[in-house]
């Protein structure tokens, strides 16, 4: 059992949870993901690293209520416990002397960015972040982000707070005045990642993606998680899960990310954002 | 006078095949306390064992079915469990006839003994009987099993029993490996896997679910700062092969691993009671002709499936699986495609699989496997359609472990390089079961689990009682 030392409610429906598994947190990095599993029928839910306290042995994440498995999630309280939390799996993210890197980050997606953000940084990196949501109520994490950034910039849908505009706007006026970063990353809703990578196209910037496919074991053992990238299969589970996003087939991953769609708006799950809609928020 | 051999093996009940093609429940039901001395009465006690020779582990077969016939199941229990841990798992899932049971005396002219029925029975009976095991000495020694499927299990029966200190390191959040998330219910329950294991930890093995070497801890980890004298890996074979046909990816095609896992480990099959969800649609089509495939076809049936089809591409007589299996998957209604290959998939716009495209094939002349090799037939391709496609064309090794070990051997094929002795390239450190072999049977991996112990056991007691 792996209990649950604190919850805070971010957002409406949006719930940090901080998990006791010191041997997960001993070896979490930057980029890397989980499965948690809530009791006896419970599905296997992949999500990705929010934090990590060494000392404390801890793992944060953060996550939307979006399908059944997450709404379930959802309901529990500090001091409650769930039966299964493995990792960290997945490949940790290439930190590096990149010199400018923009962390663009959407919905639910800050809470991935902000370790990496945070290394990037740490590694004497410009980091410059750009987040965004549906609304006012969706953003969180807003204080973090500043102080894992060198600069951030902010965005809602609905101009509900600081600008209105998609993330991707933001970026193409940053590239515009600033010129090409030598990184971007994106992570947030499949749509959301696709219209990134398409801008960055546009100005060959190399442009990270992390993926959050549907899983059963997270291990490499199931295949459930195959991505289509530069024309070859891969799992998100071992080989990811940042691939290149200007060689991800995005439009293959959203159709694999409806699969379960039917059943319990399992699809929905994967994508959490936030924005309650698959991502149609950042399309 | 020769005493008179009844020519057939008592048969053992089964349930109706139309009845259990729409249930998960075990699908043959065992043998009474009756039929099991009856059989036993049919063994010759043959002073030379040829069907002991031919068991992966050496059971001592005509000594346990000497006890059956006396009706002394206890004493037939502990004849067995000296050489084998899981008697109630391997007297379901061994191929005895390619064993002991090809070996028997008695099946040169009649059938052989029902040597795997009668071991089903002993590990039936003492499973729930098991109390506690007597408390062995502990030489001090600590041994890490990665991996807690068949090779693990038996490797950690024999090193415990030795009085070694084990903890086994499974990587999903059950332990058992392939007989939880691989072999179906209705073949092997999954009680009985559990109780085993159960049986175990009484023998004072330590399980941790969720632990994936490689990423919680490297080997070197667990030999170093975790304290650990030596380590047996038996990881198995867990990464799918795939076609790589075009449209491979479309929505409904599935890898054998996935969809028995999603059944078996996750019983998906009691969706929406239990939260994980699998596809099923009203045509299924499995690829490939070993016992995966034939799980995942009676596995389709079962989860509501109108029609199933086994995709072959030789024929009959080349299918690697068990026959029993077969003639289970026929009995049920599962329908062969034998001389059969897929050449690509076909879907729909939103991503769907629809049909599989397939060629007609003949056999040739012989391959490197001696079988004959099948070649496509010019212009004899058509269209199945489909709404699921299983993927059982076989697995490789997982490599989590030995790309964080660089000092470990391995082959072109990632599988882990040891010698019969389960020795590998580093010191202490011991292998065995499908990450060695490549994809084989739940008997094989124990014999190798079991090879793998006892020279785990030389090596720790070549250093001399442990420093504290």
């Amino acid at each position: 059992m792996y209990k649950i030392v604190s919850k805070k409610t971010l957002a409406p429906a949006i719930h940090e949870y901080e998990i006791l598994a010191p041997r997960v947190a001993k070896k979490a990095q930057a980029g890397q993901f989980i499965i948690v599993r809530i009791d006896e029928q419970g599905e296997r839910i992949p999500l990705t690293i929010a934090d990590f306290n060494r000392e404390a042995g801890t793992i944060t994440i953060v996550f939307a209520e979006a399908g059944y498995s997450t709404k379930k999630l959802g309901r529990l309280n500090e001091g409650d416990s769930v039966l299964d939390f493995v990792g960290p799996l997945g490949v940790p993210s290439h930190v590096d002397k990149f010199g400018t890197v923009v962390m663009v980050a959407g919905g639910v997606g800050v809470a991935p960015v902000f370790p990496i953000a945070r290394e990037m940084k740490d590694a004497g990196n410009q980091v410059v972040s750009i987040m965004g949501a549906r609304n006012k109520e969706l953003i969180f994490w807003e204080e973090k982000m500043k102080a894992a950034s060198s600069e951030l910039l902010v965005t809602t849908d609905d101009g509900s707070y600081v600008r209105k505009g998609f993330v991707t706007d933001v970026l193409r006026e940053y590239i515009e005045a600033q010129g090409k970063p030598a990184l971007v990353m994106a992570i947030g809703p499949l749509p959301m990642m696709r219209a990134v990578v398409n801008v960055t196209k546009e100005y060959e910037i190399k442009t990270m993606v992390s993926l959050n496919s549907i899983m059963v074991d997270g291990t490499g053992m199931c295949g459930a998680c195959r991505v289509t990238v530069g024309g070859e299969t891969r799992f998100v589970c071992v080989d990811g899960p940042e691939f290149d996003g200007h060689q991800v087939d995005f439009e293959e991953q959203l159709m694999r990310s409806r699969k379960y769609k039917s059943e319990e708006q399992h699809a929905l799950t994967k994508e959490s954002c936030g924005c309650g809609g698959g991502g149609k928020c950042h399309g | 006078m020769a005493k008179k051999i009844i020519p057939n093996k008592n048969p053992m009940p089964h349930q109706d095949p139309k009845v259990r093609a729409k249930n998960f429940d075990e699908v043959a039901l065992g043998y009474s306390k009756e039929t099991a001395m009856a059989e036993a009465e049919r063994c010759l006690n043959c002073k030379k064992p040829f069907c002991k020779e031919g068991c992966p582990v050496s059971v001592d077969i005509p000594e346990f079915i000497a006890h059956v016939r006396e009706g002394n199941f206890d004493d037939a229990a502990k004849v067995i469990k000296r050489t084998n841990a899981l008697p109630a798992v391997c007297g379901r899932v061994c191929p005895q006839e390619h064993q002991c049971e090809k070996f028997c005396i008695v099946g040169k002219k009649n059938e052989p003994v029902a040597i795997g029925r009668l071991e089903r029975f002993v590990g039936d009976y003492i499973i729930d009987k098991e109390a506690q095991v007597e408390a062995v000495e502990s030489t001090g020694y600590k041994v890490a099993i990665v991996g807690s499927g068949p090779a693990g299990l038996a490797c950690a029966a024999d090193l415990a029993r030795q009085g070694h200190s084990v903890t086994m390191f499974e990587a999903l959040h059950t332990p058992g490996g392939v007989l939880m998330y691989g072999i179906p219910e209705f073949r092997l329950p999954k009680k009985i896997v559990q109780t085993e294991i159960q049986n175990l930890k009484k023998m004072g093995v330590t399980i941790e679910t969720n632990a994936i070497i490689g990423q919680i801890a490297s080997l070197d980890e667990l030999l170093t700062e975790e304290g650990f004298d030596a380590a047996f890996l038996g990881t198995g074979a867990g990464t799918p092969y795939f076609m790589n046909l075009q449209g491979e990816n479309f929505n409904g095609v599935y890898s054998a691993n996935e969809f028995l896992t999603r059944s078996n480990l996750m019983k998906a099959y009691c969706f929406p009671q239990c939260d994980t969800p699998i596809k099923v649609g009203k045509k299924v089509a499995v690829l490939g002709g070993g016992n995966v495939a034939m799980d995942a076809a009676r596995t389709a049936l079962r989860l509501g499936a109108e029609e199933v089809y086994i995709v072959y591409r030789r024929s009959r007589a080349e299918l690697p699986a068990r026959l029993e299996e077969v003639e289970h998957a026929e009995e049920e209604g599962v329908k062969f495609l034998f001389l059969t290959n897929p050449t690509r998939y076909i879907g729909n716009e939103e991503g769907w699989l629809t049909g599989l495209e397939c060629i007609k094939m003949e056999l040739g002349e012989p391959d490197a496997s001696g079988r004959r090799k099948p070649v496509p037939i010019p212009d004899s391709t058509f269209i199945l359609p489909l709404d699921v496609v299983v993927v059982a064309i076989g697995q490789g090794p997982n490599p989590l472990l030995t790309k964080t070990t660089p000092d470990l051997e391995t082959n072109k094929r990632g599988n882990i390089v040891a010698d019969e002795a389960g020795k590998t390239s580093k010191e202490g450190v011991y292998a065995g079961g499908d990450v060695v072999t490549g994809a084989a049977t739940v008997i094989k991996a124990m014999g190798a689990g079991r090879a793998a112990a006892k020279s785990i056991h030389e090596y720790l007691i070549a250093k001399g009682p442990k420093k504290q």
